[in-house]
């Protein structure tokens, strides 16, 4: 009687978990598919353009070479650096304080009310919240021309002097991508141990102190994750420059981001190697940083 | 055991997830027409989508696809980058394709994409009836590649009644032109008698006077100098004028010169098209008052000299596999009555429906007095000036008009617009001589 019984649980408990290491596989399935189409094969496909010529012979380096001395790769160069610079300063000080205050804020309508407002802009796709931009920034037509004015623009093309523009891209790219991040560094304030705060609490910290001493280091992890999808993304600005260049006819040049430049190189000049090595270059920057970031930081590390 | 089962039947299925995404991408891309489908395939902007239209309402036997896109507007670059996509993937090229930029044939027959013209597709006796010079831009190495659109002379528009008003009279000499600007900034402040804030700018004044920055000299090979001496003294005029602000630097096609400064306008050395497209289309002048009269000249100088501002080109596919239809549509697109002598919005470049234009606008009654100067300024277009690969209009825009902006002056930067226009040459493949 007992037998029969054991191979019967067993086998219910062998079914189950292979029916669940299924459905484990096929989930994972689709992403390796689509991680291979869209990820993988591109990554190979630009690498081995990176290295060979437009007839397939293999350059060395020649390609990385050539595009760096362009005339136009080392302003890029400076362009898309500062604009990481402003960018991710802002990104992380901002975010966190602006979390913080949402967290302290906690209860009440107040904070879900600001949790919308924060995220709508996010939900905004990218080209369309730059075109928003494009009008906000344009004294003649934007709603607070008034604004514009008191700090000293009457115009469009005073707007978007070439000295301003890191700053430009860098409020349009807070704009629309730092909600999403708030709503997530707030999601993690709220996995803090409630006896934790409480902890603190009694021992008297001050509302600096907790969140200097006991939140941000508990957010360390998803600020370095956030620092990493950041300057993976702005190191790629495009959409930003690109779409003001064609609203100032031209002003804004077409070859302000690195990525601009490569897809000049593919397009205007027919150099679709150097375009590649280009690109490589930008995807070696920003793993080699992502490790960086994840070797200090711990990233993996089991709590 | 269920895990090896598992990966036995995912193998398979992961192979035909990633077929299936290669064939949707695969059709993504060259999905847009062209030889092959049993359709004449048609490119044009929105302006010339009335072209295409009225072509397939009087020839309804021949299946077309137009498609409408950019036109290349504002130096977009799309159709070279499509070129190149469909170079790459081998179809979707159009059959036919509208262009606003000039310089299209500059890299079109690089990219093996241009179809030569006079080599038995479009007949002598068609082109010769082109004005003289027109189709210059659309020819490389001493094959046409490419019809001209539209002409893009340039004449001094003006607003006749507020002249009279002011009991001013049209100037015929550069210099005239500055002392009236000068005249205008003191006793009618705000009023203009021009722009140079545009990415034309260059093309309208500086190719006028006759200033070296663009002679292209050979297929791969161009003379830049800005700081001679037809560059330099208009560089002082525009300077004298930007200063007094009787010469807006808003750019006539900018949100602020529409809104503050659309019923300022008193004179605009502009191209022929500016008279429909910016004066009747975007600033919204009322009818009865804008008048054309020929460009200044300088003082001792026997004719006037022009520039060629734009003016579109029509391109045929080398791929094409419906030639004859795709000859026929461009020679009927550029040449006939129906669109270019009575509907087109620019002067057109076909001699014969450039005569029939001009009686229609009279017959508008849009303009005042005729376009006459028009007609005699598409011969005095300067020569010393040519379409290269790279976009003066771009480099413009880019170099000069933020120093424009902060305060500048044109002649200061002459020497920059020269740098910057050598090192876009170079990177393009020019030999630049300076």
């Amino acid at each position: 009687m007992t037998r029969p019984r054991l191979p019967a649980n067993a086998s219910r408990l062998s079914t189950g978990a292979s029916r669940q290491s299924r459905a484990g596989v096929a989930f994972v399935a689709g992403y390796v598919v689509l991680l291979i189409a869209f990820g993988v094969l591109p990554t190979g496909y630009a690498v081995y353009y990176a290295f060979t010529d437009a007839g397939g012979a293999f350059t060395g380096f020649g390609n990385f070479v050539d595009t760096a001395r362009d005339f136009r790769f080392v302003d890029a160069l400076g362009h898309v650096a500062l604009y990481l610079v402003f960018w991710l300063v802002s990104l992380v000080v901002f975010v966190v304080a602006l979390a913080l205050l949402l967290h302290r804020l906690a209860s009440g309508p107040l904070s879900r009310t600001l949790r919308f407002l924060y995220y709508i802009p996010g939900a905004l796709a990218g080209a369309a919240s730059v075109l928003v931009w494009l009008f906000m920034l344009d004294p003649t037509v934007s709603p607070v021309s008034s604004l514009l004015e008191v700090l000293g623009f009457d115009t469009f093309g005073e707007v978007i002097a070439p000295g301003n523009l890191a700053l430009l891209f860098t409020v349009i790219a807070f704009w629309t991508g730092a909600g999403g991040w708030i709503v997530v560094m707030y999601g993690a304030l709220n996995n803090i141990p409630r006896d934790v705060m409480e902890a603190a609490r009694i021992d008297g910290a001050s509302a600096w102190q907790t969140a200097w001493r006991v939140q941000i280091p508990m957010l360390r992890k998803w600020i370095v994750y956030m620092v990493i999808l950041a300057f993976a993304g702005g190191a790629q600005l495009f959409v930003e420059p690109q779409l003001l260049s064609l609203a100032s006819v031209g002003v804004a040049g077409r070859d302000y981001s690195l990525n601009q430049l490569t897809y000049d190189f593919a397009f205007q000049m027919n150099d679709v190697n150097g375009a590649a090595a280009v690109s490589v270059e930008l995807l070696v920057v920003s793993v080699s940083v992502a490790g960086v970031f994840v070797a200090r930081s711990g990233f993996f590390d089991a709590d | 055991m269920s895990v090896h089962k598992c990966s036995r039947r995912t193998a398979p299925l992961a192979g035909c997830a990633a077929a299936l995404l290669l064939a949707v991408t695969a059709c993504g891309s060259g999905g847009t027409g062209g030889g092959g489908d049993g359709a004449l395939t048609v490119w044009v902007d929105a302006t010339r989508m009335e072209a295409a239209k009225l072509y397939q309402a009087s020839h309804p036997d021949v299946k077309m696809n137009i498609v409408s896109y950019d036109g290349n507007a504002n130096g977009s670059n799309y159709l070279q980058t499509k070129v190149q996509l469909f170079n790459r993937t081998r179809k979707g090229w159009p059959d036919v394709v509208f262009s606003s930029q000039n310089n299209e044939a500059t890299w079109a027959v690089d990219a093996g994409f241009a179809a030569p013209l006079d080599k038995g597709l479009i007949p002598q006796p068609t082109l010769a009836k082109f004005a003289k010079g027109a189709n210059d831009v659309c020819t490389v190495d001493g094959t046409l590649y490419c019809l001209r659109n539209d002409l893009s002379q340039v004449v001094l528009w003006y607003n006749a009644p507020l002249l009279r008003k002011f009991g001013y009279s049209v100037p015929t000499t550069w210099e005239e032109y500055q002392a009236l600007g000068e005249k205008v900034a003191k006793e009618h402040p705000g009023y203009l008698v021009g722009d140079a804030g545009d990415s034309f700018t260059p093309e309208i004044y500086l190719w006028a006077s006759k200033c070296g920055a663009n002679q292209i000299t050979g297929p791969k090979s161009v003379s830049v100098n800005t700081t001679g001496e037809g560059c330099t003294k208009m560089a002082r005029l525009l300077d004298v004028l930007v200063k007094n602000k009787s010469m807006s630097i808003s750019g006539v096609f900018s949100t602020d010169f529409a809104k503050n400064e659309a019923d300022k306008v008193l004179l605009m050395p502009g191209p022929a098209w500016f008279g429909g497209a910016v004066f009747r289309d975007g600033l919204k002048t009322p009818a009865k008052q804008i008048a054309a009269a020929p460009l200044p000249q300088w003082r001792g100088e026997t004719s006037p000299s022009t520039g060629n501002v734009g003016g579109g080109t029509w391109l045929l596919s080398k791929h094409s596999d419906r030639t004859e239809e795709a000859a026929d549509f461009l020679t009927w697109v550029t040449t006939d009555n129906a669109y270019q002598g009575t509907k087109a919005p620019g002067f057109p470049a076909y001699a014969p429906a450039a005569e029939n234009w001009l009686k229609a606008q009279a017959a508008a009654g849009y303009f005042v007095g005729d376009l006459t100067p028009l007609k005699d300024a598409s011969a005095q277009v300067w020569p010393g000036w040519g379409a290269g690969q790279f976009s003066q209009e771009a480099i413009w825009a880019a170099t000069v008009k933020p120093g424009l902006t902060q305060g500048k002056t044109v002649e200061s930067m002459l020497p920059a617009w020269q740098d910057a226009i050598v090192k876009y040459a170079e990177a393009d493949g020019y030999q630049v001589t300076r």
